[in-house]
């Protein structure tokens, strides 16, 4: 489903020197698998799923999204296919204020080139328990309701891939397993794979795929002593 | 969920800012809608005026501008009279026999044909005398063929009608040389009716008053012309009030054997006593050669005189709207342009302020799979939509103002604003003007949302 193979991102930074942040020899994800990524602050996780949505270009290598070979895409063509094949949570900031829960879940499926349907977007918000928010606005919303409506907006376009940013972070505990909970179920459900960023190990260790990224990221090893 | 609804959402959220835009906008096509509609307005009066149902304005010899607007509009300073005597050449010889023999007098000899009369045959003269008030409007010493004759309207072709009593006769039963009729206008601000009599002021507004009453019979219909707002009264009345008579020898006349005239007796002892011949002046005389051609070679004819001209109105008029009118109307709508300008200006730097705040929406939006073309667009959208909902409310808002002041314009020129009438093809250029604008507007805040970095913003 998606595979990557020598994906190499590097930044070139102010003084001119280049950092290396990402050198992944290769990492594979199957249709509906569900994975948790940790690793470092700084190690390259964001990074990474940026180049895998396409709004980062890699330097080189290959990724693969059901036998879709982005890296040889032009940028619109990544773009059609993140709105047609991905779903991103973030970990905060997520939802366009202007916008009511339901206008926000209905953004999800706008530009991809899939029907507007309406009655999924109900059916998202019911499935995450806001049926009875549909029209509030994000500032009429708690944090943990807010990151349950970007799930729903995540799923709207029936993605083939999640990529979620540490989708937990801000929120309390209880909201926090109730988030997780959520998301497990849907992606199951809706035989979505999964790939997720945590730095909590009680959330890790409800999965039973667990990457550190230091272990494929070839890069984190040669620049480490820093 | 379509690019309209996501760029009408953000233009909601900016609220206040998004209002002010959009009434700023509102201002400025008001204003350019106002000052079409007084385009309009002022063209279409002009338009009624100089029809005035007379080919020619023959006067004194001086500014033939100012004539115009003496004898057409009732402005402007005074001018020079002309002798009586020279109103008569206009007259085919039996015509003048029977003038000279009704009033008498001194004049050269009384039994020639009117010089011009050839030229005038099928058409008509008719004299005029001004230089007098009632209250602040003008008074016109005339006949009644002022209003058998004349026509007014775009086409010329509208007679005067009393919308009370009758035209005034030249010799009447009841009041002698002293009947009136007055333009609407007159009528309503000064209050009066049919039957009610009026004095003159001499030489203007506050002049010393006459004394001798002139007994209102008619009310003349709105016409939408500077008519509606004078008071005619019958020339011979006009010529016998105090100082109208000739103070001094009329150098035209100066240096021909003059016969003396007895006037026949007249039905009534009532009509007699006129102002004989050799004591009138008047200030302009109305002609109407039976054809166009029969106009130039009068015009040639009477400006070879020494001390008369003529002068086609409705020229003067157009000089007037050329040289005077339309400069000040481009000017006026160039400023209202400025101001549209401006407006759009203000949607520029207001959409471009919140681009910071927006980054990262758009960036959120891009993660959902917008391209770069479909951000800049919703940011065009909003700014198409405000200068669209500015300029919507704008034209109603200028033609609503011009509404609202209808009776009020009606009053001043007989002219109906109504809601639409005004309605300029002018305005249409309003319509991609906007959409031009607004695009322009648009462009910068549009580039910033194109290149706005994606992955920098969602962090
Ligand atoms: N646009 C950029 N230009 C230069 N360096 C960058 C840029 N984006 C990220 N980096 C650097 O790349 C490295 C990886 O950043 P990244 O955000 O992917 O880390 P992360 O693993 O997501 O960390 P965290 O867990 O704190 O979110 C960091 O050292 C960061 O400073
Ligand atoms: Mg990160």
């Amino acid at each position: 489903m998606l595979q990557l193979e020598n994906l190499k991102k590097s930044f070139r930074l102010p003084e001119g020197q280049r950092l290396a942040v990402l050198d992944v020899p290769s990492l594979f994800i199957g249709a509906g698998e569900q994975v948790v990524l940790m690793g470092e602050s700084g190690g390259g996780k964001t990074t990474l799923l940026h180049c895998i949505a396409g709004i980062m270009q890699a330097d080189s290598g290959s990724i693969r999204l059901d036998n879709i070979e982005l890296t040889r895409l032009s940028e619109a063509g990544r773009d059609r296919v993140r709105a047609s094949k991905l779903g991103y949570v973030f970990q905060t900031f997520n939802l366009l204020a202007g916008f009511t829960a339901l206008e926000n879940v209905r953004l999800g499926m706008t530009f991809g080139n899939g029907k507007h349907d309406i009655a999924r977007a109900h059916d998202l918000l019911n499935r995450v328990g806001l049926g009875d928010r549909l029209h509030h606005k994000p500032s009429a919303m708690s944090v943990g309701q807010q990151q349950r409506v970007a799930v729903a907006r995540a799923l709207a376009n029936r993605p083939r891939l999640l990529l979620a940013d540490e989708p937990t972070a801000n929120i309390d505990p209880t909201n926090q397993q109730k988030i997780i909970d959520l998301l497990r179920d849907v992606c199951t459900e809706e035989n979505v794979a999964m790939l997720m960023v945590t730095h909590s190990p009680t959330v890790a260790e409800q999965f039973s795929r667990v990457e550190r990224l230091e272990s494929i990221n070839v890069a984190w090893r040669e620049s480490a002593p820093i | 969920m379509n690019l309209l609804l996501i760029a009408w959402r953000n233009m909601q959220q900016r609220g206040l800012a998004s209002v002010l835009t959009v009434v700023s906008m509102a201002l400025g096509v008001a204003l350019v809608v106002m000052v079409l509609s007084i385009s309009w307005l002022v063209t279409e009066s002009f338009d009624r005026n100089s029809n005035v149902g007379c080919n020619l304005i023959v006067g004194s010899k001086g500014s033939p501008l100012q004539l115009t607007l003496n004898t057409i509009y009732y402005l402007s300073r005074p001018i020079e009279v002309l002798p009586y005597e020279d109103y008569l050449e206009f007259l085919p010889g039996d015509e003048r026999q029977a003038m000279i023999k009704k009033i008498g007098g001194k004049i050269w000899d009384p039994d020639k044909a009117g010089i011009h009369s050839t030229t005038m045959k099928g058409g008509f003269a008719i004299p005029v005398c001004l230089g007098d008030y009632y209250g602040q409007f003008r008074v016109v010493g005339t006949t009644s063929m002022f209003f058998e004759k004349l026509r007014y309207g775009n086409q010329s072709d509208i007679e005067y009608r009393f919308a009370e009593g009758r035209n005034f006769l030249d010799e009447s039963p009841e009041h002698g040389f002293y009947e009136a009729v007055i333009g609407w206008q007159v009528a309503r601000e000064m209050g009066k009716r049919v039957g009610d009599t009026f004095q003159l002021n001499h030489g203007d507004p506050e002049g010393e008053g006459h004394g001798q009453q002139f007994h209102i019979v008619g009310i003349v219909a709105p016409t939408g012309t500077p008519n509606d707002r004078a008071a005619f009264v019958n020339l011979e009345g006009f010529l016998l009030l105090d100082k109208h008579s000739r103070a001094f020898e009329n150098p035209a006349i100066a240096g021909h054997a003059l016969v003396d005239v007895q006037p026949d007796v007249p039905s009534t002892p009532k009509f007699a006593g006129r102002l004989p011949l050799g004591k009138r002046d008047l200030t302009a005389i109305l002609l109407k050669p039976s054809s166009g051609f029969g106009a130039m070679r009068l015009e040639m004819a009477v400006n070879k005189s020494a001390h008369a001209m003529a002068t086609s109105p409705i020229q003067q008029i157009a000089i007037m709207l050329d040289f005077f009118v339309r400069p000040v109307q481009y000017a006026l709508l160039a400023l209202t342009f400025l101001v549209c300008l401006v407006s759009a200006v203000s949607i520029l730097v207001s959409i471009y302020n919140s681009m910071n705040e927006r980054r990262r929406d758009i960036a959120v939006m891009r993660a959902l799979g917008a391209r770069r073309d479909i951000v800049m667009a919703v940011i065009l959208l909003e700014s198409l939509l405000i200068a669209l909902l500015g300029g919507a409310a704008g034209w109603l808002m200028g033609h609503l103002a011009g509404f609202i002041a209808s009776p009020l314009v009606e009053d001043r020129t007989g002219i109906r604003v109504g809601l639409l009438n005004a309605t300029s093809s002018l305005e249409l250029t309003l319509l991609p003007g906007i959409v031009v604008l607004a695009t322009l507007a648009g462009i910068i805040p549009a580039l910033v949302a194109y290149r706005t970095d994606v992955s920098k913003n969602l962090s």
